[in-house]
């Protein structure tokens, strides 16, 4: 078996390639246990934690979580629900006694239709994968202005950034708001040149969040924004 | 696999026309991440094929159904351009490439996880811009490492690769010539890491011992396959955490 690439301190490995002995380990996500050895089942990167070797993944589909924020598409409506784009491997169900509005049966299309953008949270994730969303609960609405972007969802951290101080200075550089879903999906609203900028910052995370010129990149880029009145 | 005509295929020094070894491998160069809008891709060359995979998903499975309660469903269509080959293909799926797909999903679904996604669907596109025999076997390669590059959980990489028989000797990798007018062909998606093989044709004939002795050469070509899968992920993140 051929080994993991052994960086400073990271490394990089491709499915199928060995870790380590699976004695006296735990194995984590990204990860199984064969013939005695760790093998890895993603491309990501090796990460030891309390005895437990897991792989972080570079790219993944995002995985609903119950109580995740998320901005979600409706992809189809019926008499009583809603399904749901939520950007994953299964559509969320939005069911009509789950919305904010009084909905009487068969009136569905009349409060939202497909492509409607929402700010929902995930009520429930059974062992089947079903996914229950709920748009009950404080500034859980229908995005009726505004755009939406996309971000892969393993890069949502360094989106936020520690503390969301990352995300707070995109807001206030570009004077826009901003809404970070768990799902890979971000919703920006402002004037036109605010949304502009917030796009190119987006894309400057996800180009080269994990550089270290991602500070001096962000600060250049700072120099630009609207709220600067050069831009 | 024509199988007929006074065509030879081997030189009196024993080489192969284009001057191979008979255990030689054509060149194999693979990139990942070539197409952006795509979830995982990679371009693979090998020899004169080129072949262009996509991976779109997991997604939501439609028609709802095609979904399994258990698992993901891969859905793979492999499509030749009509500017492949010299002799231009009529655009759209035929019974070969409906086969080709079949053998590659079937293939793909025993390395990829697929209990993971249950009720779901993972799209693999494959695309081949330019043949020159073994596209099959330059596609599921190319799928494989897109898959790895969307990040789908697999057990393995698959390597896709062929042995044949021409002039009563087998050799590994057959050319355009060697898979027209040889006596056998015999592709293998193969993972290298356990050995297992995930999918085995055989077109015309083998003994048994030429049947070991094709096997010994696909595993040490897929062996050297791997190692470039391997690289091209691994290139596509070098520079740091991505």
């Amino acid at each position: 078996m051929s080994n993991g690439q052994n960086g400073a301190e990271l490394r990089l490995v491709t499915p199928g390639m060995a870790i380590g002995p699976s004695a006296g380990m735990r194995v984590g996500s990204g990860a199984l246990a064969q013939n005695d050895t760790i093998i890895a089942t993603r491309l990501g990167w090796v990460k030891h934690l309390n005895n437990t070797v897991s792989v972080d993944p570079i790219n993944s589909a995002y995985m609903p979580r119950s109580g995740d924020l998320i901005v979600a598409t409706v992809a189809e409506v019926r008499n009583n629900l809603w399904f749901m784009n939520i950007n994953g491997p299964f559509q969320g169900l939005l069911p009509m006694s789950l919305a904010p509005w009084k909905v009487e049966f068969g009136a569905a299309r009349q409060h939202m239709g497909i492509g409607d953008v929402v700010l929902a949270r995930v009520q429930e994730v059974d062992e089947c994968h079903n996914v229950v969303l709920t748009m009950k609960g404080v500034g859980l609405r229908r995005l009726n202005q505004g755009s939406v972007h996309s971000v892969p969802v393993t890069h949502i951290e360094r989106l936020r950034g520690e503390g969301n101080a990352t995300i707070q200075r995109l807001r206030d550089a570009c004077d826009c708001r901003i809404i970070v879903g768990e799902n890979g999906k971000v919703w920006v609203d402002g004037d036109a040149d605010g949304i502009a900028w917030a796009r190119q910052a987006i894309d400057l995370v996800h180009t080269s969040g994990h550089k270290e010129s991602f500070e001096a990149d962000l600060s250049a880029l700072e120099k630009n924004a609207p709220t600067n009145g050069d831009a | 696999m024509g199988g007929y005509g006074d065509v030879k295929l081997l030189r009196d020094d024993g080489l192969r026309l284009d001057g191979r070894k008979l255990d030689e491998m054509r060149p194999v160069t693979i990139e990942a991440g070539i197409l952006p809008a795509a979830d995982g891709s990679a371009m693979v060359t090998h020899g004169l094929n080129v072949a262009v995979a996509a991976v779109y998903g997991p997604m939501e499975a439609h028609p709802r159904k095609i979904q399994r309660q258990d698992r993901a469903v891969i859905d793979v269509r492999y499509n030749m351009a009509p500017f492949s080959t010299s002799d231009r293909i009529r655009p759209g799926f035929n019974r070969r490439s409906r086969e080709i797909s079949k053998v590659t999903a079937e293939a793909l679904e025993s390395v990829v996880l697929v209990e993971r996604y249950p009720r779901s669907k993972i799209r693999v596109e494959i695309e081949i811009l330019a043949a020159e025999a073994g596209t099959r076997c330059a596609g599921i390669t190319a799928a494989s490492v897109a898959l790895a590059d969307a990040g789908i959980p697999m057990r393995d990489l698959l390597v896709g690769v062929a042995s044949g028989k021409v002039e009563d000797i087998v050799v590994l990798d057959l050319d355009k010539a060697e898979d027209n007018y040889g006596q056998a062909d015999l592709p293998v998606g193969i993972l290298p890491n356990t050995g297992e093989i995930a999918f085995l044709q055989m077109d015309g004939d083998l003994s048994p011992d030429e049947y070991n002795l094709a096997m010994e050469y696909n595993f040490k070509a897929a062996a050297e396959i791997h190692e470039i899968m391997v690289d091209a992920l691994k290139r596509r993140y070098e520079g740091g955490e991505n």
